[in-house]
């Protein structure tokens, strides 16, 4: 139920969130490791070229690779030192991909191209082009390019610019500390995309367990008059976009649309904070805060760690694993990835690192369905997960269609909810892919 | 490091399983049958005993026979098996739960695909399967008490217009009535329903538009005239509460979308009501589930929700 005093949505579950592990840790800047691996692609979109070779000797900022498309976002070295190769390599959301592997000098030498700018004086156009140029993509986990969503077709009127501070994946507290460490940061990158969009009111909007981020947000917002913090109930999925929105402002996203339908632009609070670091200091996006947390690990923290930092580096500085680890996950346990090797590094959408041992990590066996339509009262999207699932283990990816699979936003509440543990998520997902090919393979032949 | 689980995401789950859920009805079931056993006696647990024992010893045959793996740890067969004896009066020959038990399990559960796939509510199937085979057993009612004497249930006493032997409101509340073993107190079931509410392993959808619907249309056209039936006394007798909190709401043989729950629960209440004032027999509870039962998949088709930001296709 939305209920009068704390803003919320329909459907959603409340899973334990294990975030006393670090939500009272401040951000700690962890010293660069001796090799970084800058993978090509980071982002939705055109993947980068290099820009550099082999054997060049490069700067900390430098621009290195370049993404072709206007959907893309360059790539810049998180530490100045030699090219060593560029590569295929693990990555964090491919799989593999194309990489390039940067020795550190350790000298920390700054790239000549960083320069400070002053927010006033900056006409809207040129904030767009330095945020498009400092790499800036989505924060919070989707790695979409900032200044596509800052450049929304002229039909297109904003009017509202949301903040997402809901940070509502367990165990995650990266949004939580730069809240409290960073307030200033984040409403500097706020008033930014306020200028660029010309947009008069601004929302962030913060799950209730997380007070002090309220607080602290809320002292520097105070200065502007259109800036409003909105508390919101501690709920899975308070963060997604669509349930965000109609939570703060009440307004529906359309099926099949995007926030901008309904005049509005969604922005993560650490996404804000990157644009203010490219603003204020000329800084491209060459790190980030992570959250490296979970029973699996000695020393849960949160880190300020630079782009291409292999996850093995950083669990070392972190005291090493514990127990017996089962998974390594990059981002939270709802909706981040597992991963097959630490070798891995540190993209500009990895929140963090959650190492599950044998005794967080299920493995109970798959049992029939018993139809308690929990998965139907969780769906924040009002979708008939158990159908999806039966309709797409079936292969009968037509009926999937027709019960609108393409509007899940695969938050996973359903799986998480279904006490006979079906891979609802899992099932449903397989549909989407070919629900998409299926219409690809359409359009073509029309 | 190679013992890595890579598995497609979430990758938490909630604590809930089948075997809490079921263990939980077990649970609310309880307070239920402690009172059959204080009206009816020892007569009662051994019916529920064999019913119980021969609705696990057939779950585990049935998936042994079909070389489905053994469930019989879930606590469905014993939840199934508890009900076919609820649904029993005391005086029944022990060979009738035991069929019951069988029949709920193997015919009506384990031939149509195991937990979750039956079409019907088991332990409703299987009484409506006795009440047609052997409808003297069935139908033979004592009234609470050591010497058991023979008796009318409070709904029979309706149907034939004899108010004067009706036990009071108060009785027909805390059981002391003739009837099934499981229905006699609401009391008692109200009390697991309560639980089973709190729990959220039921919603108030169909239980509550069930009762109401009979309270209502048992009030307007179960008199002598128009509003003058006896809506509130109705809700009380017969298998009503047993039915709405404990069967009615079985997940597989009712509809999963909330559209579909109310209706469920309207059109059990609805034919409930209708046998129970213009029907044959005297107790409409079973058949009207069962029924409902049947049309779960048509409602389940019919009221699909709406998704969140549905756009209408036509403007």
């Amino acid at each position: 139920m939305v209920g009068f005093d704390v803003l919320s949505f329909l459907g959603g579950i409340h899973p334990p969130y294990h975030k006393e592990n670090t939500q009272a840790k401040p951000i700690e800047k962890l010293e660069p490791p001796g090799v970084v691996v800058i993978p090509l692609q980071q982002h939705i979109g055109a993947s980068c070229d290099p820009v550099v070779k082999v054997g060049d000797v490069i700067k900390k900022g430098q621009k290195i690779g370049e993404s072709r498309g206007f959907v893309g976002a360059p790539i810049h070295s998180s530490v100045s030192g030699i090219v060593k190769s560029i590569t295929m390599s693990p990555h964090p959301t491919l799989g593999q991909g194309m990489a390039i592997i940067v020795e550190n000098d350790g000298l920390d030498q700054l790239d000549d191209s960083i320069r400070g700018n002053d927010l006033d004086s900056l006409p809207p156009k040129e904030i767009v082009d330095i945020i498009r140029e400092s790499g800036i993509v989505g924060m919070g986990g989707a790695a979409f390019p900032t200044h596509v969503k800052l450049s929304p077709p002229s039909d297109k009127e904003i009017d509202t610019i949301i903040l997402n501070g809901a940070e509502c994946e367990p165990y995650l507290t990266t949004d939580h500390r730069l809240m409290v460490e960073h307030a200033d940061h984040i409403i500097y990158g706020l008033r930014t995309i306020m200028k660029v969009l010309g947009v008069k009111n601004a929302y962030i909007g913060i799950e209730d367990n997380k007070p002090d981020a309220i607080e602290a947000i809320k002292k520097v917002a105070r200065r502007y008059k259109n800036i409003h913090v909105k508390v919101l109930k501690t709920k899975y999925p308070q963060g997604a976009e669509k349930q965000l929105i109609e939570a703060i402002i009440g307004r529906q996203v359309p099926s099949a649309g995007l926030p901008m339908d309904v005049g509005v632009v969604v922005n993560n609070v650490a996404t804000a904070a990157a644009i203010s670091n490219a603003i204020k200091d000329g800084m491209p996006l060459i790190e980030r805060v992570i959250t490296v947390t979970g029973k699996g690990v000695s020393e849960p923290k949160n880190l300020l760690v630079p782009i291409g930092t292999p996850f093995s580096y950083i669990i070392d500085k972190c005291g090493g694993t514990r127990g017996t680890l089962k998974k390594v996950i990059s981002g939270g346990p709802m909706m981040g990835l597992a991963q097959y090797t630490l070798d891995v590094p540190v993209v500009k959408g990895t929140s963090g690192i959650l190492l599950l041992t044998s005794e967080e990590v299920q493995t109970s066996k798959e049992q029939n369905c018993i139809r308690c339509a929990k998965c139907v009262e969780v769906c924040p999207i009002n979708l008939m997960p158990l159908m999806l699932s039966a309709y797409s283990k079936n292969q009968d990816y037509e009926s999937c269609e027709r019960l609108n699979v393409l509007d899940c936003i695969e938050c996973g509440s359903c799986s998480y909810i279904c006490p006979a543990r079906k891979p609802l998520m899992q099932n449903i997902r397989i549909a989407k892919r070919e629900a998409i090919s299926r219409r690809k393979k359409q359009t073509k032949r029309h | 490091m190679n013992q890595l689980i890579v598995s497609s995401s979430p990758h938490i789950n909630s604590e809930e399983t089948v075997e809490k859920i079921m263990r939980d009805v077990v649970i609310a079931l309880i307070p239920a049958g402690i009172a059959g056993v204080y009206f009816f006696g020892g007569r009662a647990i051994s019916i529920i005993a064999v019913s119980v024992i021969f609705a696990v010893i057939t779950e585990w045959a049935m998936q042994k026979l079909y070389k489905r793996a053994i469930t019989i740890d879930d606590w469905s067969a014993v939840v199934t098996g508890i009900l076919v004896a609820y649904n029993m009066p005391p005086t029944v020959p022990l060979w009738i739960p035991a069929l019951g038990s069988v029949i709920a399990i193997g015919l009506i559960k384990q031939v149509f695909g195991g937990l979750g796939h039956n079409f019907m509510n088991p332990a409703l199937g299987a009484r409506a399967i006795l009440l047609a085979c052997w409808p003297v057993h069935m139908t033979t009612w004592v009234a609470p008490g050591a010497d058991a004497l023979s008796t009318a249930t409070p709904l029979e006493l309706l149907k034939d217009g004899v108010t004067a032997e009706l036990p009071t409101l108060w009785d027909a509340f805390i059981g002391n009535k003739g009837g099934c073993i499981g229905e006699t107190s609401c009391l008692a079931l109200i009390i697991g329903a309560v639980y089973l509410l709190y729990k959220g392993i039921i919603n108030w959808r169909i239980p509550f538009t069930y009762l109401g619907t009979v309270a209502l249309f048992t009030w307007i056209f179960g008199g002598d005239g128009l509003f003058t039936g006896a809506g509130i006394y109705n809700l009380f007798v017969g298998g009503l509460m047993l039915g709405a909190f404990y069967m009615a709401t079985d997940y597989a043989t009712s509809p999963v979308t909330p559209k579909g729950q109310i209706i469920m629960g309207i059109g059990c209440g609805i034919i409930t009501s209708i046998i129970r004032i213009y029907g044959g027999y005297p107790g409409g509870v079973t058949y009207a589930i069962l029924m409902m039962n049947v049309a779960t998949p048509l409602i389940d088709k019919y009221t699909i929700p709406s998704i969140y930001g549905e756009v209408d296709e036509d403007v």
